[in-house]
């Protein structure tokens, strides 16, 4: 009989334990805040009993993985004052001793777990954060747990800046251009001083038939007749 | 036999010369025939491009928008046709004339004026120096561009990666890329820092791209110009189409079509003062540009032509500009608008997206009725969509800054960012190629060239030169050298410079005799209108401006806008005055190049007054057929 009563006050009291164990500002909660409209839009789903199972399942799946050893439940999530925004806080309480309330900075270390077996990732250090966030649709800025901030992606930093490689294509373009012209300038001077060594009969011969219309610019035109101006007529 | 003998006690006439026995083909001493345009169509894409510049996009609009689109265009087309075409005319018209570049035009109108073409030389080298690194900077842009995401879009990471970089934060992330990853800017012009080796970088590249396109003259350049004069229609037609599709762009739209009474007289000084530059007369170039031309070229119709689409571009320029700003205001406010509505949204614990920008209003009245104290706490912004409207910049700040704020925002950046500022290269490039032909004609001219040396060779020579010169604006306090350059060397010499050609053309050489020359070249005689503002209008107009222009410089104090991430309101920018050093430097740069017009006016003085007789120092071309010894000879009575 005793045992009976203890079993019915184990069951009705530990659900209001444990509701008094979850408060906003509790010392050992978090505060979580989702924005699905902002994040889907259209596309976005309704926050329902359902979607806050799965929240509870994410956490206890964070937990595990970070505490290989443990086995967290859905149950050891406990979640309350949710609002319409839709923001509720949560704390995490100890499979083994359902009084315990795991501590605030280990709750934050399972969610913002880094594994250190896999390679870092360009998008997120934060592989737990990263599957919580898939998990729901939405990112680190329309799920926030209030007081854990998003590790900063870490930028890409290729060995060779893009910049440089721009650069020297056009540059190597530029001096190919310049050397090809310089070049071919070469190339037609010397052919031209050839060619005139070779007609330089050619030369004498117009030079003496004198210059016509100033088109023929092979001939020097004698100064001497054309600036008329310059002297004052007698 | 009619023997002719020298007569010198008149100034040499470079006067009209008969039909096809004038010999002015060719280059004095030498047999090198003068390069010759391959057709017209290079020649006009040349001067287009010079006049067609970094200005006409960037400083316009900002005029524009100061004064109110209608308001602005009434004076800027009045001093287009009488002060900006007719100084045109006038020096399309002399170059081709004469034959010559700026120097030689001038000794030849008269040697007393000499200094003018020394000054015009001196003025577009020390303008090439400063316009060739603004081009370094678009191509630094440009390269930095092709990138996903684009460098200026995010604060990069402190060195513990903990945060994002201070400076960063507290301004935003396309100011710093501007002013820490692009200039390395110094807190003041005492620290002049070291040089920024990518800078060094992106101005060799633009120098090296001036001079495979100087390579062989006209003959490279009028390639170049095909595509560096028609690309920016190009891209600013694209820019039309998509920035009028954008929201906000029909807000950015009204500044164009603002009405109001012309009741700021600075307006017209600042209207005058834009055609003056837009044009780019007074640098020499179009005279050494259509000094290439063949004689008998219907100038009028060039001047007019180019004038006339100077103007039009500025204005065709506008309209995605403003777009692009009203976009841009549009997005501020929006995400001004968003912060508000997350505060609010947290705070009152509302439904994810009840409030939105469209029921903002509403929901604040509301909640500001019933929790006051609670709203206040939040310390919302106020959104106002015409204070993001009325911010306006100018010159690098628009282009560097809030350009590529706006880019960042449209889709497809990355596109976006390469248009532009292959857009804005090929307008700076284009404008060097008059700049720098303003230097090297005139050099060629005064057979400064040594003989052995090819033109290609010389060409590099003054390239390495310039970009020697020009490293200064790659310290960290080079951004702060390059607004003196402009403000010093870009402005006053050329209006004097131009106040002097007008001078001499007008009144020295004479309006009968350049009507005579016209006529030669156009076939028909100036009409009173180019004869009025010749004699009186433009020159007129020039003295009002030039004087203004002193007068409100003077009474600006010397200060400069200093970027000090140490200062107290940091993203202002520090106002402090020059040092005195500096100040004497700016002084020198604006008199300087000036200073040549009296100094060769009295150095010809004196040697005309002792050296009578020897008539070698007035005339540039000796006829090395001129027998001297018989003409003293008769002169003996």
């Amino acid at each position: 009989m005793l045992v009976r009563i203890l079993v019915l006050l184990y069951l009705v009291g530990a659900p209001a334990l444990a509701q008094t164990l979850c408060q906003p500002n509790a010392s050992n909660g978090y505060r979580v805040r989702i924005s699905i409209k902002t994040a889907l839009g259209n596309q976005a789903y309704e926050w329902n009993e359902n979607e806050m199972f799965l929240f509870q399942a994410t956490m206890a799946f964070a937990m595990r993985r970070y505490y290989k050893t443990e086995t967290y439940n859905v149950d050891n999530i406990i979640v309350c004052n949710q609002t319409r925004r839709v923001s509720f806080w949560f704390v995490v309480i100890s499979p083994e001793n359902p009084t315990m309330l795991i501590p605030k900075a280990d709750v934050e270390k399972a969610v913002s777990a880094l594994t250190t077996r896999l390679p870092c990732r360009p998008m997120s250090n934060s592989m737990s954060r990263h599957r919580i966030n898939n998990a729901f649709l939405l990112t680190d800025r329309t799920l926030e747990f209030l007081g854990i901030h998003p590790t900063l992606a870490e930028p890409v930093n290729p060995d060779t800046p893009p910049w440089l490689i721009v650069f020297g294509v056009v540059i190597g373009a530029v001096f190919a251009g310049i050397i090809a012209l310089l070049v071919s300038s070469l190339l037609q001077k010397r052919r031209k001083e050839k060619g005139m060594m070779e007609d330089g009969q050619d030369e004498e011969d117009r030079q003496m038939k004198g210059v016509e219309n100033g088109i023929n610019l092979d001939g020097i035109y004698n100064r001497g007749f054309t600036d008329d101006d310059r002297f004052t007529k007698l | 036999m009619q023997l002719c003998c020298f007569l010198s006690l008149s100034l040499p006439r470079a006067g009209l010369k008969q039909g096809p026995s004038e010999h002015i083909d060719n280059d004095h001493e030498t047999s090198l025939p003068r390069p010759k345009w391959n057709n017209k169509a290079e020649y006009l894409l040349t001067c287009i491009g010079f006049a067609v510049g970094v200005g006409n996009v960037w400083r316009f609009p900002y005029l524009c928008q100061i004064y109110g689109g209608g308001a602005f265009l009434i004076p800027y087309l009045i001093a287009l046709v009488f002060q900006g075409l007719p100084l045109l005319y006038l020096e399309l018209a002399i170059g081709q004339r004469l034959r010559m570049g700026s120097i030689g035009v001038w000794n030849s109108i008269s040697p007393y004026l000499g200094g003018v073409g020394v000054a015009s030389m001196v003025v577009s080298f020390c303008v090439s120096l400063f316009y060739n690194t603004i081009v370094a900077w678009v191509l630094w842009y440009l390269f930095n561009s092709f990138q996903e995401p684009l460098p200026w879009s995010q604060c990069p990471l402190n060195h513990n990666n903990t945060g994002y970089v201070e400076e960063c934060v507290e301004s935003t992330p396309v100011n710093y890329f501007w002013y820490r990853k692009t200039l390395n800017i110094t807190p003041n012009m005492e620290t002049s820092g070291s040089l920024q080796w990518w800078m060094v970088v992106s101005l060799a590249t633009a120098w090296s791209i001036v001079y495979i396109c100087f390579i062989r003259g006209i003959e490279t350049i009028g390639k170049a110009v095909y595509v560096t004069a028609t690309f920016p229609y190009l891209v600013l037609t694209i820019f039309l189409v998509r920035a009028l599709t954008l929201p906000g762009a029909y807000e950015g739209l009204i500044y164009l079509f603002t009405w109001e009474i012309l009741k700021n007289p600075q307006v017209w000084l600042d209207a005058a003062t834009q055609i003056f530059f837009s044009l780019s007369v007074a640098f020499g170039g179009l005279i050494s540009f259509s000094s290439y031309n063949n004689q008998k070229n219907n100038c009028e119709k060039d001047a007019v032509l180019v004038g006339v689409i100077n103007s039009a571009t500025s204005i065709y320029a506008s309209i995605p500009i403003f777009a692009i700003l009203g976009f841009k205001a549009h997005t501020n406010y929006v995400s001004c608008l968003n912060g508000n509505i997350l505060a609010l949204t947290n705070d009152f614990d509302i439904s994810d997206m009840n409030i939105t920008v469209e029921n903002y209003e509403q929901w604040f009245d509301s909640l500001n009725g019933t929790h006051p104290s609670r709203v206040s706490d939040l310390n919302l912004k106020t959104c106002d969509l015409q204070t993001f409207l009325d911010q306006s910049a100018s010159g690098t700040g628009l282009a560097f800054i809030v350009f590529t704020e706006a880019v960042i925002s449209m889709p497809g950046s990355q596109v976006w960012a390469v248009l532009f500022f292959i857009m804005l290269f090929s307008l700076g490039l284009s404008s060097m190629f008059g700049n720098l032909e303003g230097v090297l004609t005139p050099l060629h001219d005064l057979k400064l060239v040594p003989k052995w040396m090819p033109n290609e060779l010389f060409t590099a020579i003054i390239c390495l030169l310039l970009f020697l010169m020009a490293l200064i604006f790659c310290l960290g306090s080079g951004n702060y050298w390059l607004e003196i350059f402009n403000s010093y060397v870009g402005s006053v010499p050329f209006l004097i410079i131009a106040f002097f050609e007008i001078i001499a053309v007008a009144y020295i050489y004479g309006i009968g005799r350049f009507s005579d020359d016209l006529e030669f070249m156009t076939g028909h005689r100036p009409n009173i209108f180019w004869k009025v503002c010749w004699l009186v209008i433009s020159p007129l107009m020039l003295f009002v401006v030039l004087v203004a222009y002193v007068a409100v410089q003077a009474q600006t104090p010397p200060t400069y806008a200093a970027w000090n991430p140490d200062y107290v309101n940091f993203p202002d920018t520090e106002v402090l005055p020059y040092p005195d050093w500096v100040f004497a430097i700016c002084v020198l740069l604006s008199s300087v190049p000036v200073i040549s017009i009296p100094l060769v006016a009295i150095y010809r003085l004196i040697c005309c007054m002792s050296g009578r007789h020897s008539k070698d120092s007035l005339h540039n071309d000796p006829n090395p057929y001129a027998n001297e010894d018989y003409v003293v000879e008769r002169a003996r009575p």
